[in-house]
């Protein structure tokens, strides 16, 4: 059967149009007929990519998903060598029984490997660990018209710090291996406190990121004034003992995408109020499983589904140190008197790990992200995000990104350009032409 | 941990069994005709978690080819607690249509080679007198329809030989099952207008499977809303179904 892939915020609306690849000997098949027919095409993993970076400007993607097998497995070093479209809950659910985790996890355990590398992504850890580039050891690169390179940071190292964050225009990952990090327990211990504003974030944070492997704060992105910049801190550790077992727990799923976005005005209001209420106002540990730890959203299936038929845009930025508690009040201003917002948004400081990529996105820092309903009202209120973020130096996160104009694209990236020089021609996403043309 | 054969290991429905119960440590002996998908999946299975896995080369239309196979297998395991027949094609209607050899030939892969292992296969079960047999036929064998009646002959036939050998092998503790799913999107299936709500993937229907051949299922529709969608197909009158082009 011929699929439908869409982005994840399924805005802008283009559907795809899948190729699919089974066996990694099919793969330089499968692009050269999709590119005899089509002329340009892109690499698509599980569709976890917000904006249009996942989407081929032919919308013509080679799908990568089933090529989901692992190829070898070291748990004496931790290391799992994967064909591109294992997903990093696949990986996951081999690893922790073993006493190993993923060294850096994204919010979703649904992207695939190839998709984490293309897009370097990052957690809650990037204060200690870095990006997901930062583990990769080596992949098979398969650019149009050459035979398959293995890249690592001493062979065709250009290529590879290309790949890492290279959003999938370099050439298709076939495969990659990885280093995982031991763990003792599939447990997690939590310490979560509620914060009055945003100088208490910086304050918990400034005290508390140092101590912790994970930490991150979610913020009540429509509270005004006095209210402004509240939120709950949350950090934690893997638990020193405990079970190693996979627990996966039942999934819910919103089976179809209604007419209109459920998210509105006022359920976020009374969601975001309820949420900050619930949490302790005192420094409380708790002890959770990974999975509501981590990925508290992939309990919903389909979750993206909820903002009805015109989808949603995420906004994530990255502001440097100096100028970030100054911008972040002004973006939370900015947002809070739009009266535009979400259940999520998530505030992070960056370390100063330095990935291998080329385009990754972190830099030292604080990172903001919130999703939008999809809506008229949003041009005006991302040209004035974007205006706080352009003067306060920080950039936005191409993997979330659907509007970001060209010339903030360049100016945030200056390595775009050596990026650009490696692209496989015969790759291009709707995101790449829109930002370099 | 169970010792396992599956015929038609690179199958996408086969492979997402295999890999539950590769998780559960059991020891499997592969088949499939291209060696180096065969290897492929089996680093796949080792590293979730498979004790021993052994591979086999096979054309299964190369009946001459069965007997070895078997005696391999039963080497290797000593018992088989479950023997999966999941290798198949989909014929093309068309084209059977206007060539009797392909026809017989598609009949070969879909049919007969499956009838030939099971009636080897029962044996070695009577012997040991436990396990079970499951064999991968298709709600296409509950109808003739105009579309893929190659195909649908072939599956009906495994389907019937299926229930009878049940009967047989029932009376010593051994158990045939049925599996019929409808739907599923794999490489096999790949280009075909399927009308997608009623499309389930290789994995969902894998853990059904599973779950049936725990549970002794018969016959297993998998997902379950096809027992209900093909008890209706069943059911329209000839003269009717004559003049639908299903």
């Amino acid at each position: 059967m011929t699929r439908q892939l869409h982005s994840w915020g399924r805005f802008p609306y283009a559907p795809q149009t899948a190729h699919g690849c089974s066996w990694a000997g099919e793969v330089t098949g499968v692009i050269d007929s999709v590119v005899a027919e089509n002329g340009l095409t892109l690499p698509y993993g599980n569709g976890r990519s917000y904006g249009d970076s996942c989407l081929a400007s032919s919308d013509q993607v080679v799908n990568m998903r089933s090529l989901d097998r692992f190829i070898q497995v070291d748990w004496q070093q931790g290391r799992v060598l994967a064909e591109a479209g294992v997903t990093l809950s696949e990986i996951l659910s081999i690893a922790i029984p073993k006493g190993w985790f993923l060294s850096v996890t994204p919010g979703t355990q649904f992207a695939t490997l190839g998709g984490a590398i293309a897009n370097d992504v990052h957690g809650k850890n990037h204060h200690r660990r870095g990006t997901f580039g930062n583990h990769v050891l080596r992949f098979g690169l398969q650019r149009h018209g050459c035979p398959l390179l293995n890249c690592s940071g001493t062979e065709n190292a250009e290529l590879f710090a290309a790949t890492i964050g290279g959003l999938g225009l370099t050439g298709v990952i076939t495969w990659a291996e990885i280093q995982l990090m031991p763990i003792h327990s599939n447990q997690i211990e939590s310490t979560v406190v509620r914060f009055a504003n945003l100088a208490e974030f910086f304050s918990l944070s400034a005290e508390l990121d140092q101590q912790h492997e994970y930490s991150v704060a979610w913020i009540d992105c429509l509270a005004k004034a006095s209210q402004s910049g509240r939120g709950v801190f949350i950090v934690g550790d893997h638990a020193p003992y405990g079970s190693l077992e996979v627990n996966e727990r039942s999934k819910l799923s919103v089976p179809l995408v209604p007419p209109m976005s459920l998210i509105n005005n006022f359920t976020l209001r009374g969601f975001n109020s309820a949420y900050w209420r619930a949490h302790p106002a005192e420094r409380t540990r708790q002890r959770s499983s990974y999975e509501p730890f981590f990925y508290p959203l992939d309990r919903l299936l389909h979750w993206n589904r909820i903002y009805g038929r015109r989808g949603f845009q995420q906004y994530q930025c990255v502001i440097p140190d100096a100028a970030a508690e100054v911008a972040m009040a002004e973006l939370l201003s900015a947002i809070a008197n739009s009266g535009q917002g979400s259940f999520l948004a998530v505030l992070k400081r960056c370390g100063d790990a330095v990935s291998p990529g080329l385009l990754s996105f972190p830099l030292p820092g604080t990172s903001l992200a919130l999703d939008f309903p999809q809506s008229n009202n949003l041009e005006p209120l991302f040209v004035r995000l974007d205006a706080i973020v352009r003067a306060a130096g920080g950039r936005l996160y191409p993997a979330k990104d659907a509007h970001m104009t060209g010339s903030d694209f360049r100016q945030a990236y200056p390595a775009w350009e050596a990026l650009e020089a490696l692209r496989d021609p015969i790759l291009m996403s709707r995101f790449w032409k829109r930002v370099t043309s | 941990m169970k010792r396992i054969l599956i015929v038609g290991a690179t199958s996408a429905i086969a492979a997402a069994c295999a890999r539950i119960w590769a998780a559960q440590g059991s020891e499997f002996v592969l088949v499939a005709r291209n060696h180096q998908k065969l290897e492929q999946t089996a680093a796949d299975l080792r590293a979730r978690g498979a004790k021993e896995i052994t591979l086999f080369s096979m054309d299964a239309t190369d009946f001459a080819a069965h007997p070895a196979m078997i005696e391999h297998c039963v080497a290797t395991l000593r018992q088989i607690d479950i023997a999966l027949i999941a290798h198949g094609t989909l014929p093309d209607q068309k084209a059977c249509e206007g060539d009797a050899e392909l026809a017989l030939q598609e009949l070969a892969n879909n049919g007969t080679s499956v009838i030939a292992l099971m009636t080897r296969l029962a044996n070695q079960f009577e012997t040991q007198r436990c396990g079970t047999l499951a064999v991968i036929s298709s709600v296409a064998g509950d109808r003739g329809r105009p579309s893929n009646y190659l195909y649908g002959t072939a599956k009906a036939a495994v389907s019937t030989f299926c229930e009878g050998l049940r009967a047989r092998l029932f009376k010593v503790g051994v158990h045939v099952m049925d599996i019929k799913p409808g739907f599923v999107a794999t490489p096999m299936t790949q280009g075909l207008p399927l009308p997608a709500a009623l499309v389930s993937s290789a994995e969902n229907v894998a853990k059904l499977i599973v779950r049936g051949v725990e549970r002794k299922t018969d016959t297993l529709y998998a997902p379950r809303f096809w027992a209900l969608i093909m008890l209706i197909i069943r059911h329209v009158p000839q003269f009717v179904f004559k003049r639908l082009s299903l």
